[in-house]
Formats: structure tokens, sequence, C-alpha cells
């Protein structure tokens, strides 16, 4: 299980609220856990990708209600630059307890942060819940417009949801699924610096979450700091969420860990064929881990 | 995961090693997933937990004090800092000394005006007396907004050229930004204690932390919001996370489309946006390891 991090407990989850569910892109659970959160004083506020001026085009915003929260349900499969609000939370909302969602490298840069709050002053001891989300790549809006419009042959308007499963890309109307691409035509559409992150399941968040390795409609949990535990074992307590045990699940862990294997062994190549060892005429590019 | 555990052991005994053990795992690095599992070391708890502290003293060169605020901005932390692991044995506004004496770290605060005699002469003195010369802030390490002094200033009208410190001296680490964070130079006031009185172990661990900040010193003088451009962006490497855009002091950079927008005329070159960028550098080693590096922190700071 090298590629999954260090976690203390790893569920089959659900949201255990029917109108986050209704909503929901797999099993509802950061939804779930913010909205538990911000009830229960665990944070008095949430960094989300909500809605933004196009569709699908998710921005970054501050949720400090449940209301606000539930606008920003579902995923949005482009970037959307969380930690660009992370020191604002602190000011203009006067955050003292902030959660985050993010993605893996998003994760990352919230730990940078708080061992490297460089530019980031009194933001360090203020996260009180990231979460982090299943990522094997992202694409630029414009990107996603592409594959849309394009590939998928639907007016992005008129998409109620997207997903990424099972090898492929699909676009849902309201007349249910209106077109389906296999994942490899979408690779052209990622965003290069995906290729280098060498992190699938979040491994530096409070909990991490996605919908590779349980059932439609339920999401597989990673429990892995002492915070993430606290809050998830009382999110079940009161009910929020409905935590089952992996064991004999389908397709289960093996199904995450091959997933995450491959991302990661594959990105490792990557970085080192960015250093042109076998070109001795090229200059390496830059490597930013050290 | 073994390196916290020692230390945690040696500072505090032998009670917090086996209580911090349980969430002291490994750090994720999935590329290097096989870390050795130490046994923890058994050491008799120690009456005082710090022996000797390190000198650290404040020089104050071309800058606006900010810097020198910021680390006052650690409030009781730095009573902390000053009361177990570092005296303050020059700062022009804080102690009652007149010359740079010999120091352990310099934190140098501001650029050099080399019209200057006086100045001149402070910075080599400071390299002289100091094993570590860390520049603090964005003046020292890049300039930063006397990069756009031409003279003609009340009242020193001939003071016109005015250099990061690393173009005249040899600098060792570099703490970019405007103003840099307190926390950010809290974490490099214990680092460096680590580095200069602890054993090995403590010594990996802080030079596993400054490294990246020694290497911001080895790169350059030079830093502006194009950074993200030349060196992010054009390599191929921006996740579009927005840290650049959050550490900005200024607000000259905006994430537009999943990607920094920087507004050059805007920018004042403090460094903070790259330094702060995940793909500027990463550890995995130290970032790995966050929870129990923070709670460490939390407990060495405790009055």
């Amino acid at each position: 299980m090298e590629y999954l991090g260090q976690y203390k407990a790893v569920y089959k989850a659900k949201s255990g609220c029917e109108d986050i569910l209704a909503k929901a892109q797999d099993g509802g659970i950061v939804t779930s856990m913010f909205a538990y959160a911000l009830e229960t004083g665990i944070i008095d506020g949430a960094i989300v990708a909500g809605p933004g001026s196009e569709p699908y085009k998710p921005e970054p915003m501050i949720a400090t209600t449940v209301e606000e929260l539930f606008a920003s349900r579902g995923t949005k499969y482009s970037i959307s630059p969380n930690i660009s609000l992370i020191k604002e939370a602190t000011r203009s909302y006067g955050l003292d307890k902030i959660g985050i969602v993010g993605t893996p490298c998003q994760i990352q840069a919230v730990r940078k942060g708080q061992l490297y709050p460089i530019g980031l002053r009194d933001v360090p001891d203020k996260i009180a819940l990231a979460l982090g989300i299943f990522c094997m790549e992202n694409f630029p809006y414009q990107g996603l417009f592409q594959m849309v419009e394009d590939h998928c042959a639907t007016k992005i308007d008129n998409v109620t949801k997207m997903d990424i499963g099972k090898g492929k890309f699909s676009v849902y109307t309201e007349r249910g699924v209106n077109s389906q691409i296999p994942l490899k035509v979408t690779h052209k559409y990622e965003q290069p610096g995906c290729h280098v992150c060498l992190d699938y399941v979040a491994n530096m968040a409070d909990i991490s979450t996605g919908s590779v390795g349980t059932p439609d409609g339920w999401s597989t949990v990673f429990v892995r700091s002492a915070a993430g535990e606290a809050a998830f074992n009382k999110a079940v307590e009161a009910g929020w969420i409905v935590a089952e045990s992996m064991d004999g699940v389908k397709p289960g862990l093996e199904l995450v860990e091959k997933l995450a294997t491959e991302k990661i062994t594959k990105n490792q190549k990557y970085l080192e064929h960015r250093a042109h060892k076998e070109h001795a005429a090229l200059k390496p590019l830059r490597n930013p881990y050290i | 995961m073994g390196l916290l555990d020692k230390l945690k052991g040696l500072l505090f005994g032998n009670e917090a090693v086996s209580e911090g053990k349980q969430d002291a795992k490994p750090g994720a690095k999935p590329a290097d997933a096989k870390v050795e599992q130490k046994p923890i070391i058994t050491k008799p708890k120690e009456e005082k937990p710090v022996a000797d502290k390190i000198t650290v003293g404040h020089v104050h060169m071309s800058g606006c004090t900010g810097c020198l605020v910021s680390l006052a901005d650690n409030y009781e932390g730095l009573l902390t800092i000053l009361d177990k692991y570092a005296d303050l044995v020059y700062c022009l506004t804080l102690a009652d000394v007149r010359h740079i004496p010999k120091m352990d770290v310099a934190l140098v605060e501001g650029s050099v005006c080399i019209n200057d005699e006086c100045s001149m002469e402070e910075i080599l003195e400071t390299r002289e007396n100091a094993a570590i010369v860390v520049a603090l802030g964005g003046c020292a390490c890049y300039g930063n907004t006397t990069r756009f002094c031409r003279g003609g200033q009340q009242n020193q009208p001939q003071h016109e050229g005015y250099l990061p410190i690393g173009d005249l001296i040899k600098v060792d680490v570099y703490i970019p930004a405007c103003a840099p964070t307190p926390q950010q130079i809290r974490n490099v006031c214990l680092m460096a204690y680590l580095l200069l009185k602890g054993n090995d172990e403590q010594k990996a661990l802080a030079t596993a932390y400054l490294t990246p900040l020694m290497n911001l010193a080895a790169a350059g003088t030079e830093a502006c919001g194009c950074d993200l451009m030349t060196e992010v962006i054009n390599q191929g490497l921006c996740c579009g996370c927005g840290s650049c855009a959050a550490a900005c002091p200024v607000r000259a950079v905006t994430m537009q489309y999943g990607k920094p927008q920087i507004e050059r005329d805007l920018c004042i070159k403090c460094g903070a946006c790259y330094a702060q960028c995940p793909r500027s550098f990463f550890s995995f080693d130290v970032c790995g390891q966050y929870e129990s590096i923070t709670n460490l922190i939390a407990e060495v700071m405790k009055p």
C-alpha cells in the first residue's frame, strides 16, 4: 500500500443525508463532512469549488453556511484554485478554523504552506480540516469545454453531470447519459502540471475520499490524521455519514492501489524523462521535488 | 519514522515518545515508502530540556522595520524563543548593543545602500561575525521595493544604489516575502537552534527543513512575479492551486482560468509567490511529516 500513504482507517462511506446524496458526485462525503463541521463548530468556514461565471467552471468560494456549501456540490472537472483564498479566509472572512477541500497537489500546497508560511501570515494554525479528493489529472477549462462540446457533441450549458469512471468520461443531460468517450481521448487536454504529480489519494489530507474502490453511490474514505479521525468519527456518530468496513468490498482497495501505482510510476518516469539524461545535448527541465 | 520521536524524546523525555508514537508514521512519500523504523531511544528525562541557547542578531540595513515587527509579532512566542532557544545579542531597536558582535545567526533586514559607507561596513562585519547569515524579507533577499529607488529622496538624495545583501556577501538562508511572516521567522529560528545545538538527528531534520531556503539563497538575488511564468508555467509545472495568489502581499497575482495572472506593475519583487508555490520546491520528507512537525513546534513553543 505504499502509494496510498499513511492512514488510521479506511471505510466505504456515504452521506447520511438524502438532500446531499441527491446532488452528490458519489457518496457526498466532502459536503457532509463540511456541513457537519460547520454545524458543530469544528470549522467556521470552508473553501470549496463553487459555481463560476461559466457552466462547469469552478470558482473558489468560502462557504460559511450549509446553504452556501450546498451550492458547490458535485465534481467540476476543471481547476479551482482553492488555495488562493486561504489567507483571505483568515482576513476578510475572519475565520479561525478553516475547512478546505482540494486535489492532492492542493493539499500538498496546504501542508507546505503550514510548514513554510512564506506569504501566509497567521494561516498555519488555522487549518482545521483539510479534505483531499482522489485525482488522476485535471483539465483546464478550455480543455474540458473542448471535450464536452467537441468530442461529446454536447452543449455545455445543457450538461447536468460529468463523471469519470470505468475508463470513460461521461456527460449527462436531463435525458440521462448523453455521451461517453474513452479516457484516452481526454489525455491530451490534461493540465501539463499534473504529469509531475506523485500523489493520487491526497496522502497529506486529514481525510481523503473518492469514488474509486467502492460501488456506485458510495465513496472510499481514508481517515489519516488525528484531526481527521476525530471529525470523521463524530460525523458518523451524529448520522451525517454512514461508514462501513472496506472488508470484502469490490473492487476495493486493490483497485485504488492499482490506479495509484499506475499514476505515480508513470509520472515518476515522466520526471526522469524531464531530466533528459538520455540526451546529453538537452538541458534538464526543473524538478520541484527535493 | 524515528527522527521526530527521537527529537521529542530528547527534548521532553520518554513519556512524550510513547505518546507521540501512534501518529508518528513514516512521511507519506509515495516515491520512497521504505522508511526505516528505528527503535525508540530510551534516555532518562532531563530536568532542563534545553541546554544552551544560540545567539541571534537583527541587522538593520535599508528596510522599513516591517521584518522586525513581524519577528515581534510572534508575541509571547518571541518571549519563549528568547527564553529557551536564542539570545538576542544585537538589535538596534530592542537591544542596547552598538556594534555588531560575534553571533550564530544574523537576521539581516533590508537591502544595502552602496552609496553609504556605514552600510557597506556593516554588511561586511555581519558576514564576518555571523556563522549563518539569513536574508530576512524581500529587501534583503531580492531588493523588493528598494529595487525601484532612483535617488533624490529626503534627506539623502544621493542614496540611489540599493543591493540585496546577496549581491555583496554570501548568504546562507532566505526568508522571502514582504513582510516575512512571524511563523516563518519562528520556524527558521527553531530550526537554526536544532542545526547548531542539536544532535545528529535533530541536525538532519533542521537541514532537511532549511535546505530549500538555502537553495533559494544560492539561486540568486532576483525575484519577480514573472518567476511564476518562467520557472513554473513555462517549465510545465503549474498545478493551478493558487498558492501564489494567496501569498502575494499586494494582490498582484490573480487566478484566471486556473493559472496565475501577474499584474507586473503592482509586483514589488518580494519573492513570496514563487517561494510559496508547491512546485518551486517540495520536500516529501518534510511536508509528509507535517502533523508531527506541527505538533512539535506547538510543544516547544509552550511558554
